[in-house]
């Protein structure tokens, strides 16, 4: 189970449209905005790592200190980011698969509008629980 | 009494499983709402590029659904990065899921490098539809040239779609092709990408 765990959804045109934070430690304020700052600061690497391969997760994109940048891209170019201090990549790649999942019955929704916000709370209480399940 | 009864649980869509659900529409409940939506946007402009606008700002809203929902269906989560591939998924797996055949045909244009065409002997969404002469070149086609931007755009392959009637000899109905046209940025990162 990771301690610490970051999780955002940024859409095609880099606005962050879901975070959460899905570790189990205990929340500080500096921390949170801190490791807002990191998973922002890795779009650039993501962006030219995406045009090379055609596989949907790259695994670990970039590293801080001790914690890492995990990246899911679909094939829309939304962009599912992890932070973690974790080493299970294969937990992480099924919790990536999962959110996908949940993202897609998302969009297929005709009044949602692709880029714009997450604000369904069942949505947000489904990525806790998976992140639970899977981290 | 009245009110007695079970209470209705409503289940949340994103409990859900996203199955593959019915493959088969029927074709004439699709044309008669194709049809609402083309007269209903009538009234709201007043001229013909217009309509082709709404039409195609619907399509548009369709082809980003298409692409996340087929990649993740029908691809096992493989994302193209290629041009040629990107179409090849328009031309054959879009295509296929939404009109039940493969496109008719795909092909580079001769004049310029950045213009490809897919084209269709009878686009299905034009099958029930004529257009008067005095509409000119209107082409309902707009709705289909959407999709297909749309997925161009969400894949990163920027480009302007267009539909167009191009007559055909010994045939009385025109041919319909799709003529896409992409960005600078595309070709740049193509001859990058080698």
């Amino acid at each position: 189970m990771a301690n610490t765990a970051c999780f955002i959804i940024v859409s095609r045109n880099d606005i962050p449209i879901y975070e959460a934070e899905v570790g189990s430690a205990m929340k500080k304020e500096e921390a949170a905005q801190q490791h807002q700052f990191i998973l922002h600061a890795a779009l650039d690497i993501v962006e030219d790592l995406a045009w090379t391969t055609s596989a949907m997760f790259l695994k670990a994109v970039d590293k801080f200190n001790d914690l890492v940048v995990s990246v899911y891209v679909t094939a829309g170019h939304t962009r599912f980011m992890l932070l973690h201090d974790s080493r299970n990549e294969d937990g992480i790649k099924s919790f990536f698969q999962e959110v996908q999942e949940l993202y897609i019955k998302i969009l297929l929704n005709p009044l949602y509008l692709p880029g714009s916000r997450i604000t369904s709370s069942h949505f947000d209480t489904k990525v806790r629980a998976l992140a639970r399940k899977y981290l | 009494m009245i009110g007695v009864g079970k209470i209705k649980q409503y289940t949340n869509v994103l409990d859900k499983p996203l199955s593959r659900g019915r493959q088969e529409v029927s074709l004439s409940a699709f044309a008669f709402l194709f049809s609402e939506l083309v007269q209903y946007n009538q009234t709201q402009v007043d001229n013909i590029a217009e309509l082709e606008r709404r039409l195609e700002d619907a399509g548009y809203a369709v082809g980003a659904r298409v692409l996340e929902l087929l990649c993740h269906r029908e691809k096992g989560n493989r994302r193209e990065t290629r041009l040629l591939g990107i179409l090849s998924f328009v031309h054959s797996t879009v295509w296929k899921v939404l009109f039940g055949k493969v496109a008719d045909s795909l092909e580079k244009g001769t004049e310029h490098e950045d213009e490809y065409m897919i084209s269709e002997k009878e686009l299905l969404v034009n099958r029930f539809i004529s257009v008067p002469k005095d509409m000119g070149a209107f082409n309902c086609g707009a709705f289909v040239a959407g999709i297909v931007k749309g997925v161009l755009d969400g894949a990163g392959f920027p480009a302007v779609v267009t539909a167009h009637f191009v007559p055909v000899d010994g045939q009385q109905r025109p041919r319909t092709t799709i003529l896409i046209k992409f960005a600078e940025e595309v070709l740049r990162r193509e001859s990058r990408l080698g």
